[in-house]
């Protein structure tokens, strides 16, 4: 299994222990990805300027992982996710608007063909490899821990764009990935809340009322760690930990889910999947 | 109209007057990708309710906005800062009883708006930062020798192909715009 592994900014320059994790994840799988330093920004924050230059960022990714000669874009971001899928989806279906996003692609050398699948890392593994395969690489179930998953928007909403693969009301993948860690997945009160990531330089404020809440949903619920798999969604609950107005107890680790499936697989904690020693320890012994 | 602010972060919109109403405003919305169905709009509130940032933020009323739209307060909604603070999490597009796909509809909403010169300068930054960079963030020797460490191949950021592509559309020119209104307000 080949795929090209589409980065963006998010998790190649500030939270690569995810992509790291992934590619680890992948090598047990023999899941292939292919590099290319071709790809950029997916084109997210230019759709608010103008329609035309957020069709074309987007659709020049796909045209790299096109002219790379595999099927499969495998996307770790999921506002990355969202985003190239729904521009791969339009421009498959829209021969108009096809057309008109080649004009502008031809100026550096590329063509939208339409070739490739989008998907998303967790999608993948739980559509494709399947919850059975995934089993049979645990080798260190982890047992008692209690983690609490964090959907967020960007990877099942809108559901038409994602061909329904799952009900963005009551979303079960990464509960399901979880549950194959060996680790109990733990349910809590307004789990599909956003992460608020996206208004963040818009209105931090905002923002941290939104993140808060989750992390006291979270420690009242009581979880051992909360798994996420989008970079935007873990800086906004790592980092956002830090921040004067959140008042916890006690830090609530924020993992991504390719760390946590990591763990279990028996992958090195810290070379392999970037996770601190103290965290690893009380995920893998179950106590601190 | 005034151009009082009120308390949920639009100018204040009444009592109002008819004729000073743009009424072609909805038309201009639903000819924009992703406004095509601002009209099926029948103000049930739906939206509001499930809205993560209303929730927090009185300023963001999508079906206040919206409510605006279709009457026609152009200018009014265009300059407002409350139409930036859509978290674009599409809760309220997933539940809409009428597919007015709202998440989409702000996003039109914005790109008229910073075609009038109101856009929202971290938009006007994300356009400067992919031309300098490729990336929304900037790659250093740092960020590559703590990516080796994990494994992940060196990353390198020629920005040319993005620069020439975002020349060969109207983005530049558009976040060079200001408000060409009087009045008018970040």
């Amino acid at each position: 299994m080949k795929a090209a592994a589409f980065l963006g900014c998010n998790v190649s320059i500030r939270r690569f222990e995810y992509e790291a994790a992934a590619r680890a994840v992948a090598k047990k799988l023999d899941i292939e990805f292919v590099d290319s330093n071709d790809f950029g920004c997916c084109g997210y924050g230019a759709g608010p300027i103008d329609h035309d230059t957020y069709l074309a960022m987007a659709a020049r990714n796909i045209c790299v992982a096109e002219d790379m000669g595999v099927d499969l874009m495998m996307v770790f971001c999921s506002a990355c996710s969202g985003n190239l899928t729904k521009v791969n989806k339009l421009l498959q279906e829209n021969e108009e608007e096809r057309k008109h996003i080649n004009e502008l692609l031809k100026s550096v050398g590329r063509e939208f063909k339409g070739t490739v699948k989008i998907k998303h890392f967790t999608r993948f593994l739980a559509e494709d490899i399947g919850l059975e395969r995934l089993k049979k690489e645990i080798v260190h179930p982890l047992e008692g821990v209690r983690i609490a998953s964090h959907y967020g928007c960007h990877y099942i909403k809108p559901p038409e764009i994602f061909d329904h693969f799952e009900d963005p009301i009551h979303p079960h993948s990464m509960d399901d990935l979880v549950a194959v860690a060996g680790a109990t997945p733990v349910n809590y009160p307004n789990k599909r809340q956003c992460c608020a990531g996206a208004i963040i330089a818009v209105s931090e404020d905002t923002s941290v009322k939104i993140v808060t809440e989750k992390l006291e949903n979270l420690e009242k619920t009581g979880v051992d760690a909360l798994a996420v798999h989008c970079p935007f969604c873990h800086v906004m609950y790592d980092e956002y930990q830090k921040h004067e107005s959140v008042k916890l107890e006690k830090p609530i680790p924020v993992l991504f889910l390719p760390q946590i499936l990591g763990l279990a697989m028996g992958c090195d904690p810290k070379k392999e999947l970037g996770i601190k020693k103290k965290v690893a320890k009380k995920l893998l012994g179950g106590s601190e | 109209m005034s151009a009082s602010e009120d308390s949920k972060g639009v100018a204040n919109t009444g009592p109002f007057d008819f004729d000073k109403l743009d009424k072609d405003f909805k038309f201009e919305i639903s000819r924009e990708p992703g406004g095509e169905n601002i009209m099926y709009c029948f103000a049930c509130g739906t939206c509001a309710g499930i809205c993560p940032v209303g929730d927090k933020n009185e300023d963001f009323d999508p079906r206040r906005l919206i409510r605006l739209a279709i009457l026609g307060f152009r200018e009014e909604v265009l300059s407002s800062p409350a139409i930036w603070l859509c978290s674009t999490c599409y809760s309220c597009t997933v539940r809409c009883p009428q597919d007015v796909k709202i998440t989409a509809l702000m996003a039109a909403i914005q790109t008229i708006s910073s075609r009038d010169g109101y856009a929202h300068d971290s938009y006007r930054m994300f356009i400067d930062m992919a031309m300098k960079h490729k990336f929304i963030l900037e790659v250093s020797e740092f960020e590559n020798s703590k990516r080796a460490k994990l494994g992940c191949p060196e990353i390198t950021a020629d920005p040319a192909e993005t620069v020439k592509l975002i020349e060969h559309t109207k983005a530049l020119d558009i976040i060079k715009r200001k408000p060409k209104s009087e009045g008018a307000k970040k």
